[in-house]
């Protein structure tokens, strides 16, 4: 019979193992973090809801292109749970589909950035645990991230120090739109915590900071708040080397998720530039701001870049370096990756092994 | 002159204005009186502190450590040193961060009047930009329409970081002066200051405030292309102008990108970004954020994948480059006739009027 | 071309859809309105399958703030990245001269005038039965 309904087809063995660096789990329904919450924070968190920096009691200032906060339109579960909160399904199309040896979850959790500290702190805490018990205990490969309520230092070390034990966790995440620029002194007992405990920081981009995406004011369409993620962390590693961050913290190590990178060579190179010529207002930095980038920043894949002549990206990987660039999907919002797109079958094999396992397993100490 | 004897276009020279007192003359009797009775001692901007290097190169500096104070000044270092027949001045004295929008107004007519009677008028070699008060759109086209007679102004200025997105509607009257009048958008680096210079707040050191300004660009580069403002003025040219020029692929790559998939919300953009760029925006080269290994700057240079786009600059006074040499190291030797005298001849139509 | 029986009507109703294969080719067939619109599955972008997609309707513009929505339903949304490709052409909305997925050709046939004795490809399989209608596509 020539005709009929295809089964599920698994792609070929990659013989390359592959870690991904941008997974989304999903509340199936809030209940699910109520068992990690005292009756005062979930009350709070349902009575009045979450107080960030924006104006929608529900959804997003600029709308996305999908569903489901911008999910792929075939990570639904058929029961009509939300998009990235099913395991099974989550093992079948991604994990197994595209042969995920590790994945790194990063929860968009809700309560991230809220301007109730200690409601922020309460919902970090809780997520923690929820990634523990209903993802990384019933999938191994699925490694969890310490979240923290960013806004709230002294509550973000806390979290740390109590989760850091467990070696399960291989990073401490951040959002990329803070109050203030993640270089600032404010959030540097973050960094101290995270380097004794020698966990990299991981920076998602989104977050509301309530102040305007663009330096001119609120732009107007859900395309340019994309497009604005990389002048945000521009801003974002400016000021993290700026600051001497990495000069306080030598073995700080910092990963851009979700950011693109097209932006990362430009940004060295003028920082550079003008650095040379202003470097009496920053006597504490004693190299090029490129020289931090190359030592303490690494990259993302997705969204990968698309250069209309694919030779581009090629170069923009060899001046980044191809020792800090890691391979993320973003399972399981729209704008996915394929790992064989991301990181095409064409480059040579050890390129590719760089970009889908060597590179985070070293970042990572997986 | 003979156009094809021009050897060189240099498309952004800044005439400082030396002190508040300068502009008093060119200002009505209310303003000047409010000038001095409110205590208004100068219009410079954090921008460009005027001690910090980045101001001024150390051998244009005079005894005060200003520079390009007249037009003698720098008819001879910006002009003759460096073999420019034509240079068009952008004068940023900060016009755009009065609040008050008839106080603004009455500042870009004093500083468009001093610049034609103190610069156009005793250097034939010099062009200008018509600043304009974003702060009212009317009060905007009225500049333009009032300067536009002379045919020296060759391009409306305003900044990188305003108060409301360029592209935005609101401000459309003024493109379609600029498109009746053949006068292309620049954009300068600067800001009104009306938000923090990032979207992650304020930096804490003047060198990331000028790093940021690139992200400037970005967003007004985003804003105009995508509310569709090439669609309703397809003549219209934008100027980035100090803008750090190697940002540009890598951001437009991914702007393109994502419109691909999310090509509905913006309907009337019917073709990449990528293309729209390369058709409606201009670049000038300094400062050109590259590194000093000429094969990574001509690398990068490719990736515009247009000799039509860069323009050359001095960036006189401020301190981009030292010693004489005004083209970058790396770009390739083909472009430069292109960069010094065809590019800003096709893109300032009144240069060859 | 052969003609490849790969439904019955009733079994696709307006609204539905249907994953099949042909000669080894994923095919995502579409009923809109009662027409019938046959896509290879893969999208050529990042290989996401158009079975999955949303259907959309046409919104384009000559000038900004206008929209002319027209063909509700008549383009399919890819899952991933939100590429349109039109159901009738297989052209990619952002980029039609240059972007497609492989169009093809739909027919509804009756199952009294299939030819039992020289079969499209696929009958001699397919339960035929004279007194229903079938979906064939050319490939």
């Amino acid at each position: 019979m020539n005709v009929n309904a295809p089964k599920a087809q698994f792609r070929p063995n990659n013989k390359l193992a592959l870690v991904d660096c941008d997974i989304h789990p999903r509340l199936r329904k809030p209940e699910d973090l109520k068992p990690y919450l005292s009756s005062r924070w979930w009350d709070t968190w349902q009575t009045y809801g979450l107080r960030k920096r924006h104006g929608f009691v529900k959804g997003h200032p600029y709308p996305k292109s999908q569903p489901g906060d911008g999910a792929r339109r075939d990570a639904w579960p058929t029961n009509g749970d939300p998009a990235g909160s099913s395991l099974p399904l989550m093992q079948e199309q991604h994990l197994d589909y595209h042969g995920v040896d590790i994945g790194i979850m990063n929860p968009l959790w809700p309560g991230s950035g809220d301007q109730n500290l200690d409601l922020s702190a309460a919902l970090a805490s809780a997520h923690n645990d929820w990634q523990l018990d209903l993802w990384h205990a019933k999938e191994p490969r699925l490694r969890p991230s310490i979240v923290v309520p960013y806004e709230h230092v002294e509550a973000s070390v806390a979290e740390i120090h109590k989760r850091a034990p467990n070696k399960a966790f291989c990073q401490v995440f951040l959002l990329s739109r803070t109050n203030e620029a993640l270089g600032r002194r404010k959030y540097w007992p973050i960094y101290e915590a995270a380097v004794e405990h020698n966990l990299p920081i991981g920076i998602h981009v989104f977050g509301y900071s309530g102040i305007p995406i663009s330096n001119s004011g609120w732009p107007s369409f859900y395309i340019e708040e994309m497009a604005e993620h990389g002048t945000a962390c521009s801003a974002l590693i400016s000021s993290m080397i700026m600051e001497g961050l990495f000069e306080r913290f030598p073995t700080l190590k910092v990963v851009m998720i979700e950011a693109g990178f097209g932006w990362v060579p430009s940004l060295g190179w003028r920082l550079d530039k003008h650095w040379q010529k202003m470097k009496g207002e920053v006597p504490h930095l004693k190299r090029p701001p490129s020289e931090y980038l190359k030592q303490n920043v690494y990259v993302t894949t997705q969204p990968i870049e698309e250069p209309e002549k694919p030779e581009y990206l090629v170069d923009l990987i060899d001046w980044i370096g191809w020792d800090r660039v890691m391979f993320a999907s973003d399972y399981a919002h729209w704008d996915f990756d394929d790992p064989v797109f991301a990181v095409p079958p064409n480059w040579s094999e050890e390129r590719r092994r760089k970009l889908r396992s060597e590179n985070a397993m070293s970042v990572f100490r997986l | 002159m003979n156009l094809s004897d021009i050897r060189a276009v240099d498309c952004d020279v800044h005439p400082t204005v030396p002190s508040m007192q300068t502009l008093l003359p060119y200002l009505n009797d209310h303003w000047r009186e409010t000038v001095i009775e409110r205590e208004i001692t100068t219009l410079d901007t954090i921008s460009y502190p005027p001690l910090a290097p980045l101001t001024a190169r150390a051998d244009f500096r005079g005894e005060n450590g200003r520079a390009g104070l007249d037009a003698s000044e720098v008819g001879q270092q910006a002009l003759d040193k460096w073999q420019a027949d034509i240079a068009i001045l952008n004068c940023l004295y900060g016009v755009q961060l009065v609040f008050n929008e008839d106080m603004a107004q009455a500042f870009a007519r004093a500083v468009n009047d001093w610049v034609v009677k103190e610069w156009l008028d005793r250097d034939p070699r010099l062009r200008a930009s018509i600043v304009v008060p974003l702060q009212n759109v009317e009060h905007a086209v009225d500049e333009i329409e009032r300067c536009a007679v002379d045919k020296r102004f060759v391009q409306i200025l305003v900044l990188c970081m305003g108060e409301t997105p360029l592209g935005r509607r609101q401000f459309w009257p003024i493109y379609a002066a600029a498109e009746r009048h053949n006068l292309p958008l620049g954009i300068h680096a600067g800001s009104a200051y009306r938000y923090p210079v990032t979207s992650l707040g304020w930096p804490t050191y003047y060198v990331e405030d000028y790093a940021a300004q690139s992200l400037g660009f970005q967003s007004q580069l985003a804003s105009l292309v995508c509310e569709g403002v090439f669609v309703k003025f397809p003549k219209l040219k934008a100027v980035l102008i100090e803008s750090g020029v190697t940002w540009l692929p890598g951001f437009v790559w991914r702007l393109s990108k994502f419109w691909r998939g999310v090509r509905a919300e913006i309907p009337w953009i019917d073709r990449s970004p990528n293309e729209i760029v390369r058709d409606h925006f201009r670049l000038t080269i300094q400062p050109l954020d590259t590194p000093d290994d000429p094969d990574i700057v001509a690398r990068a240079i490719e990736h515009f994948q247009s000799d039509d786009m860069l323009l050359y600059s001095s960036d006189y006074p401020h301190w981009q480059f030292d010693g004489d040499e005004i083209m970058p190291p790396g770009i390739p030797a083909g472009l430069h006739r292109r960069i010094l005298v065809d590019n800003p001849l096709a893109t300032y139509p009144r240069l060859g009027l | 071309m052969a003609k490849h029986i790969v439904a019955a009507v009733k079994e696709l109703p307006p609204g539905s859809r249907k994953l099949v294969e042909v000669n080894n080719r994923q095919i995502a067939v579409f009923n809109v309105n009662g027409e019938f619109h046959a896509l290879g599955n893969r999208c050529p972008h990042e290989g996401g399958h158009l079975i999955d997609g949303k259907l959309v309707g046409l919104v384009e513009s000559k000038m900004p703030g206008e929209y002319c929505y027209s063909r509700k339903d008549e383009l399919v949304k890819c899952p991933w990245h939100g590429w349109e490709f039109d159901l009738r052409t297989g052209r990619a909305q952002c980029d039609p001269s240059r972007v497609r997925v492989r169009h093809y050709e739909t027919a509804v046939v009756q199952g009294g005038e299939i030819d039992l004795d020289a079969p499209p490809k696929a009958a001699e399989v397919f339960p035929v039965r004279i007194e229903d209608d079938y979906v064939v596509v050319e490939v």
